[in-house]
């Protein structure tokens, strides 16, 4: 990596705490440092529950850290990250506006006339393959063809940090790789730095420079941290034959059983309390 | 069921319903008529003073007044509730304060409030107008209130972090899901306004299709009664078809709004 430039995110030992509603304080996760390079793909991936998007809404500035810092290029972050675009797990395309619109929204708040946003939005559909499906709404679309919309709609901003939290969980197997597949396509381009999180070793192997493991909640940590020595450009599908995706996936997934493990019985044991 | 067949059928229920009225009105069982005339009339009666309505040309001015309380009735409750919403759902504080007596006033029936609308604003249209008000702000204030509270979480981190000003989010995330909700409870709404109207023409007027009802039954003409009240259902049928199509333009965006409701 290209140590002149500034990383592009950094997380120096962020801690962050929510008070729950009978006062006490639960710590979703604690001391995270981590730091992304320019144009590096790193892949967050942890039990469920461990805060990984804790740590995603952090870095985007939804979340402060009750100590620690973040730094984007840099700069100590204050409020939102205007740096960055962010693709959520849960669809947050608007219902009322076509897809169209729902890509072209970014530009048109930020000033640029409306007739330029929707071509350049035209533009963006076409090349996440909806090019004829711009006068649909989002109930008209497909689950795989919403998350398309919604990288369009965050990617048409030019962001140079691309969050996304667990953006495909809830795709079928044959829709995540098609996705995965679009978004190394277009992230090679022009390589943002991508903060990828998902509970799918698997898919953050393929996807990822780099791979980071987080342990079971609360109080969750930065256990693990590995380089995948996969060439680019990569396939999807085929990288997952690959020995070295094997040996890789074998080495990161006697750290993350545990934690997995940890992590249900936890959560069972939430349940049992709840109930 | 066919289309068809449903419509036969449907048709078939108002045959027989009209066909026994009009028979235990006019023919008399065991030498006494089970539907005496004077409290029930009977429907070939009612219709001939539909007809008459129509032939004469009195019904449109009533029709006319009706119609035109229930919109101004529509119009100021519906702009009254989203203004009156959206500052509550924006400003927590405000409505906590207005909290309890919000919830008095809606406990409140509003017919009661009728003598005194009279008493303040005469008896001309807008006594009416106030009445259909009272009760179509409620509908509508709840349910923006809602419907901007109830934006997802999602949503609105999403507009922010597409770059979206406060002002912008309201533009764009609050305001189109505040008026989605107000639409859905538009033929609660609608309907709200010509009950306001007709009872308040009811209670004391001198033109409308509560008036028209309320006269015909100060003189015991009881097929003027169900004239009207027949008058008046196929009103407010009408009224709630051009609803439907309005929605239908308005919730494109919605699923099963296009389809229709049935």
């Amino acid at each position: 990596m290209d140590t002149a430039k500034p990383a592009a995110v950094v997380l120096e030992d962020a801690t962050v705490a929510f008070r729950l509603a009978d006062a006490r304080v639960y710590t979703a996760v604690e001391r995270a440092a981590l730091r992304i390079e320019h144009g590096e793909f790193v892949a967050i991936v942890g039990p469920t529950g461990c805060g990984k998007s804790t740590l995603l809404n952090v870095a985007a500035g939804l979340l402060k850290p009750v100590s620690g810092a973040v730094r984007i290029f840099d700069s100590a972050l204050t409020g939102l990250n205007r740096e960055a675009g962010y693709l959520f797990q849960a669809d947050a395309l608007f219902p009322w506006k076509t897809a169209l619109d729902n890509v072209a929204i970014g530009l048109e708040v930020s000033g640029v006339a409306r007739a330029e946003a929707l071509a350049r939005a035209q533009g963006w559909l076409a090349s996440v393959g909806l090019g004829a499906f711009g006068g649909r709404y989002p109930h008209m679309l497909s689950g795989g063809q919403r998350k398309r919309v919604g990288l369009a709609q965050v990617l048409i901003r030019d962001p140079r940090i691309l969050l996304m939290d667990e953006p495909f969980g809830p795709l079928d197997a044959q829709t995540r790789q098609i996705m995965g597949n679009l978004l190394l396509e277009l992230w090679s381009a022009d390589r943002k730095a991508v903060l990828f999180v998902t509970h799918d070793l698997e898919e953050a192997i393929a996807l990822a420079d780099r791979v980071v493991i987080m342990s079971a909640g609360p109080s969750a940590r930065i256990i693990g941290d590995w380089r995948v020595p996969l060439a680019r450009p990569r396939d999807i599908m085929e990288v997952r034959l690959e020995k070295e995706f094997h040996a890789l996936h074998r080495e990161i997934w006697s750290v993350l059983k545990d934690e997995v493990l940890k992590g249900y019985a936890q959560a069972s044991q939430a349940a049992e309390g709840a109930a | 069921m066919s289309r068809l067949k449903l419509l036969v059928c449907q048709i078939a229920v108002a045959v027989v319903m009209l066909g026994l009225w009009q028979l235990l009105a006019t023919v008399p069982v065991f030498g006494r008529m089970l539907l005496p005339p004077f409290f029930f009339s009977n429907p070939v009666d009612v219709g001939s003073q539909i007809v008459d309505w129509f032939a004469s040309g009195v019904i449109w001015k009533h029709l006319l007044i009706t119609l035109w309380e229930s919109i101004l009735a529509f119009a100021i409750g519906s702009l009254g509730g989203v203004m009156v919403g959206f500052w509550f759902a924006r400003q927590p504080r405000v409505a906590a304060v207005f909290d309890p007596y919000v919830k008095m006033a809606n406990a409140l029936p509003r017919v009661v409030l009728a003598p005194i609308f009279t008493l303040w604003l005469g008896l001309g249209i807008w006594s009416k107008v106030a009445l259909g008000v009272t009760l179509v702000f409620f509908i509508v204030f709840f349910n923006v209130y809602q419907g901007v509270k109830e934006v997802s979480a999602t949503l609105r981190d999403n507009g922010r972090m597409l770059g979206m000003s406060e002002r912008q989010l309201l533009r764009h995330v609050y305001w189109p899901s505040a008026l989605s909700w107000m639409f859905s409870s538009l033929h609660t709404s609608v309907g709200f306004a010509v009950v306001g109207a007709v009872v308040g023409e009811y209670l004391g007027s001198a033109a409308g299709l509560g008036y028209l009802i309320q006269q015909a039954e100060g003189v015991f003409d009881v097929a003027g009664v169900f004239a009207g009240m027949f008058v008046l259902s196929a009103f407010v049928i009408l009224i709630d078809l051009a609803v439907t199509v309005v929605e239908r333009r308005l919730l494109v965006w919605r699923p099963g709004a296009a389809d229709g409701r049935g």
